[in-house]
């Protein structure tokens, strides 16, 4: 009886671990808990047009690298622009006057946000609000500038009116 | 005119009082599960048949979901020539929902089947009737270690189903089709929340859990004393269950997720 006993409790200790060990695995290589937490990091503010499709928690990118991460997104009422929060490891310290822009990754990809270094000496600290912001790039302002720019080119036949250039 | 108008009012008044029955069976069964509790060696045993014993179904299943999710998503993706988002689209999908639900689904037919043609069968043979003679009680003794067990393993089940079809999705779009394995894992790992996708998931796999083994104690302990009396209890266990599982879960699934 006792063996009996205790093979059944090794039985259901099993199967209680690897329900465990299956909650773990989602967690950790589903979901990526372990990544990035900003757990010391400084908040700055930016404020931008149109974010676009921005959303929480998509991530802050420097060259590549996530240095940082959307804390929240509200919309102001005097200025009629998003106020966007921005996260940022510790780790990484960047110029005061850095810049921002909302990219995306892909063609249908998320969109994040690319910060770039600037020249100051003096490095963002918390509460600061970067001035430099460039908005998300919106497909369908996008093609009426270009049918515009096509429209007031053809014309004068110069041809190959570069009008994504006036994005802001 | 008037005997229809007095058989609908006896139809809702027994509705109604089925319905309190039925509630008043749950709240009874809750608080002598909490008491069931200074008792782990009789929900061990339950837990071993419950929670072992429903291993292969579901960690096959889970594997062949994961299969197909993997060559279904693919198909789609490939269209708009995001393949590599396939990950997440299957991650997303079994934590949210197919984990959950289709893990309750098999759990009635698999582990709720038995808890009600169990308890039916020792009702039909007396057994209940027997230890209530002996002043033990048959909901604290019999029914609650199972209720217990019960709601330890469904989260349990539905979180390997759940870690099966994602590895079984990785073996079709990444082994055989050949899906880059970097950007499989890191839009999974992008686009999965471990609070709203997977933490979700686990409430409802607890909720489903309360709600298969409340339908099989209670209609296994409600069936009539006879075989037929049990066959039918048993069907209508998979049958109760499941529908009331896919309700739930498009409420649920309302609640969580519609608010974006």
């Amino acid at each position: 009886m006792g063996m009996k006993r205790r093979s059944l409790d090794i039985l259901v200790g099993l199967f209680v671990l690897a329900g465990i060990a299956a909650l773990f695995f989602l967690a950790l290589r589903a979901a990526n808990l372990g990544s990035f937490v900003v757990s010391d990091g400084y908040r700055v503010h930016a404020f931008f047009d149109n974010i676009g499709g921005l959303k929480e928690r998509a991530p802050v990118r420097s060259a590549g690298v996530v240095v940082g991460r959307v804390d929240s997104i509200d919309f102001d009422t005097k200025t009629f622009r998003a106020d966007v929060r921005l996260s940022m490891d510790s780790r990484y310290q960047f110029p005061k006057d850095s810049s921002v822009k909302i990219l995306t990754a892909g063609l249908l990809g998320e969109q994040y946000i690319g910060i770039e270094a600037g020249a100051d000496e003096k490095v963002l600290a918390d509460g600061d609000t970067v001035m430099l912001t460039q908005s998300a790039v919106v497909l369908e302002n996008l093609i009426s500038q270009f049918l515009y720019g096509r429209a007031a080119d053809g014309g004068q036949d110069t041809g190959g009116g570069d009008a994504s250039g006036g994005a802001k | 005119m008037i005997d229809d108008i007095a058989s609908l009012g006896a139809w809702a008044l027994a509705r109604l009082a089925g319905l309190g029955y039925g509630f008043r069976f749950l709240m009874r069964l809750t608080w002598l599960s909490v008491l069931s509790l200074g008792r782990p060696r009789l929900i061990i045993e339950q837990l071993y048949f419950i929670g072992n014993r429903s291993l292969s179904i579901i960690t096959i299943s889970g594997l062949f979901v994961g299969f197909v999710l993997g060559l279904q998503g693919y198909y789609t993706l490939e269209r708009y020539g995001s393949s590599e988002a396939l990950g997440l689209l299957v991650a997303l999908s079994l934590s949210r929902e197919l984990g959950p639900v289709v893990t309750a689904l098999l759990f009635a037919g698999r582990a709720g089947t038995s808890l009600t043609a169990g308890i039916g069968l020792m009702k039909a043979g007396e057994q209940l009737a027997a230890m209530e003679m002996m002043g033990v009680d048959p909901m604290s003794r019999v029914l609650a270690p199972r209720f217990v067990a019960a709601l330890i393993a469904m989260p349990l089940l539905a979180a390997m189903f759940s870690a099966v079809g994602v590895m079984g999705s990785w073996i079709v779009g990444v082994q055989i089709i050949g899906v880059d394995p970097g950007s499989f894992w890191s839009q999974m790992q992008a686009g999965v929340d471990i609070r709203n996708d997977i933490g979700n998931g686990v409430i409802k796999s607890m909720i489903f859990g309360v709600i298969c083994a409340f339908i099989a104690l209670f209609v296994g302990n409600e069936a009539t004393a006879t075989p037929e009396g049990v066959s039918l209890a048993t069907t209508s266990t998979v049958v109760a269950s499941s529908l009331v599982v896919l309700g739930f879960d498009f409420m649920l699934t309302g609640l969580m997720f519609g608010g974006f």
